[in-house]
């Protein structure tokens, strides 16, 4: 139901991504690991049209594109069908917590204020943060940020949300609460993928790990396999490093 | 004619009152235009409009390149030689309309760079959820930009309820007109301008309680 082929970008003229290929099924949830610099950001910004790609076709729910030919409207098409978790949060800085979920659904699509505030209100309950809803971002620790984030994600339909290393932007002690969550959009079939150096987590909770060097994708498999027996020499040597490092 | 005449001096604050209403009408419609002219200025610059942009620079720098007296006397007095459709147009609205170009090219510059001091995940974020570039702006970027833009936005003002006594060059009788028609009749030129600089002093310093008063209020919203 999603289906990225022959996507690449550079920048300046280095090639960040080279021909990548993924799917993903309905209710998957993929992890992808590597190096820094390895272009894993990139990948997922290309998806929702952050950074423009030079080349890929996409299929996502019922929406083919092609990145050379996309028409600006298909790309507003595009951002709906995808989610996006940010490593920073980036929430609405002049919205309230209630808000930064209900925005989209008023201004995107159109809901009225009143469902779309209970709407949000329904979703702060689900992430524990009723307390929280008329409080803005600056007020609220890293994790109830980064959990509004992820809610804000959960407000419309979409056909996967992306996650670019959703918790390593915070303090340790804000990490589990919003691995916690993630776990729990994963027990209700919510389609994801998502950048992670948490190795723990993605070997707990994904479907399928990607592990990609250098602008690709290298090699790919469920945990078991992909941690416990990995092929390419460049794998084994990133687990044997970051599993080392691995401090939680 | 010597010494300094007090009571002549407090006789003309209700005859220069009279025409306060001309001043600060000719500041609130032209700070009203000022600001929208900014902001569709600014949005061509954000948003690099191919042709508005490069518009928008060359206004903006006419306008903050050349004095405000040489505009209005360009647009009061140059202008419907030219243009003949521009010959009844009264002084008035030709200070309005000058005043509201040259504070539109300042407040544009503030504007503009108020958005590019957002930072840049809030744009991102807004696509990510489904937004136009329109409804980012208009929903989540412009309300924190205005925050940072007013303090200065507010000094222009400022700037334009002074300025708006230049106007008196073109025949328009608001408070500083009419101080030196006193001052041209009675010969007491230092009361007759002392009273109207103090009413001006007067009017900033409100005006300044204001913006001291909107900083504190933005502030504190998020
Ligand atoms: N906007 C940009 N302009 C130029 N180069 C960029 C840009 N964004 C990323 N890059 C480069 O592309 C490469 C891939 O970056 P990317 O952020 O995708 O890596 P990553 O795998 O997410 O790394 P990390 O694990 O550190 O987050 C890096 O070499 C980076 O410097
Ligand atoms: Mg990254």
């Amino acid at each position: 139901m999603i289906k990225i082929s022959n996507l690449s970008k550079a920048f300046d003229g280095t090639k960040v991504l080279d021909n990548i290929d993924i799917e993903i099924k309905k209710g998957e949830i993929v992890a992808i690991i590597g190096p820094s610099g390895t272009g894993k950001s990139t990948l997922l910004r290309c998806l929702n049209f952050l950074e423009t790609p030079d080349t890929g076709d996409f299929t996502v729910g019922e929406l083919k594109i092609n990145v050379q030919t996309i028409k600006a409207a298909q790309i507003t098409q595009l951002r709906k069908q995808f989610a996006f978790v940010f490593q920073n949060y980036a929430l609405f800085a002049n919205l309230n917590a209630r808000d930064n979920i209900a925005e989209a659904l008023q201004t995107v699509y159109k809901q009225d204020k009143q469902g779309a505030h209970s709407k949000a209100m329904q979703i702060l309950k689900d992430i524990g943060l009723e307390n929280k809803a008329l409080s803005f971002p600056s007020q609220l620790s890293g994790g109830q940020q980064q959990r509004i984030g992820i809610g804000r994600a959960m407000a419309y339909p979409s056909q996967a949300i992306l996650f670019d290393e959703p918790t390593s932007a915070l303090d340790p002690q804000w990490v589990d609460e919003v691995l916690g969550l993630i776990k729990k959009l994963a027990n209700q079939q919510q389609t994801m993928l998502i950048v992670t150096h948490e190795m723990e987590f993605a070997r707990d909770v994904a479907d399928r790990i990607i592990f990609m060097s250098e602008g690709r994708i290298v090699e790919q498999g469920s945990p078991e396999q992909l941690f416990t027996n990995p092929k390419d020499p460049r794998t084994q040597q990133f687990l044997a490093r970051a599993t080392k490092n691995q401090t939680r | 004619m010597s010494g300094f005449d007090f009571n002549y001096m407090f006789s003309l604050f209700p005859i220069l009152f009279k025409y306060l209403g001309t001043t600060l009408e000719m500041a609130f419609i032209g700070l009203f235009f000022a600001l929208g002219l900014a902001l569709v200025l600014s949005i061509f610059r954000v948003f690099k409009i191919w042709g508005f942009n490069q518009f928008a620079v060359v206004f903006i720098s006419f306008f903050r390149g050349t004095p405000l007296l040489v505009q209005l006397f360009l647009l009061y007095y140059g202008l419907p030689q030219v243009f003949p459709v521009l010959i009844g147009i009264d002084a008035f609205t030709a200070s309005i309309i000058g005043l509201s170009l040259h504070f539109s090219a300042y407040m544009a510059e503030s504007i503009r760079a108020a958005i590019d001091a957002v930072s840049k995940n809030q744009w991102e974020a807004s696509f990510a959820v489904g937004m136009t570039r329109m409804q980012a702006l208009r929903r989540i970027v412009l309300p924190q930009a205005f925050r940072i833009a007013l303090p200065s936005l507010m000094n222009y003002f400022i700037d334009m309820i002074k300025s708006t006594s230049l106007a008196f060059t073109l025949g328009v009788t608001e408070i500083m007109a009419k101080a030196q028609m006193e001052a041209a009749s009675s010969f007491r030129f230092f009361e007759a301008f002392l009273a109207v600089a103090l009413i001006y002093w007067a009017m900033v310093a409100v005006f300044t309680h204001v913006q001291t008063y909107m900083e504190k209020r933005l502030a504190k919203a998020y």
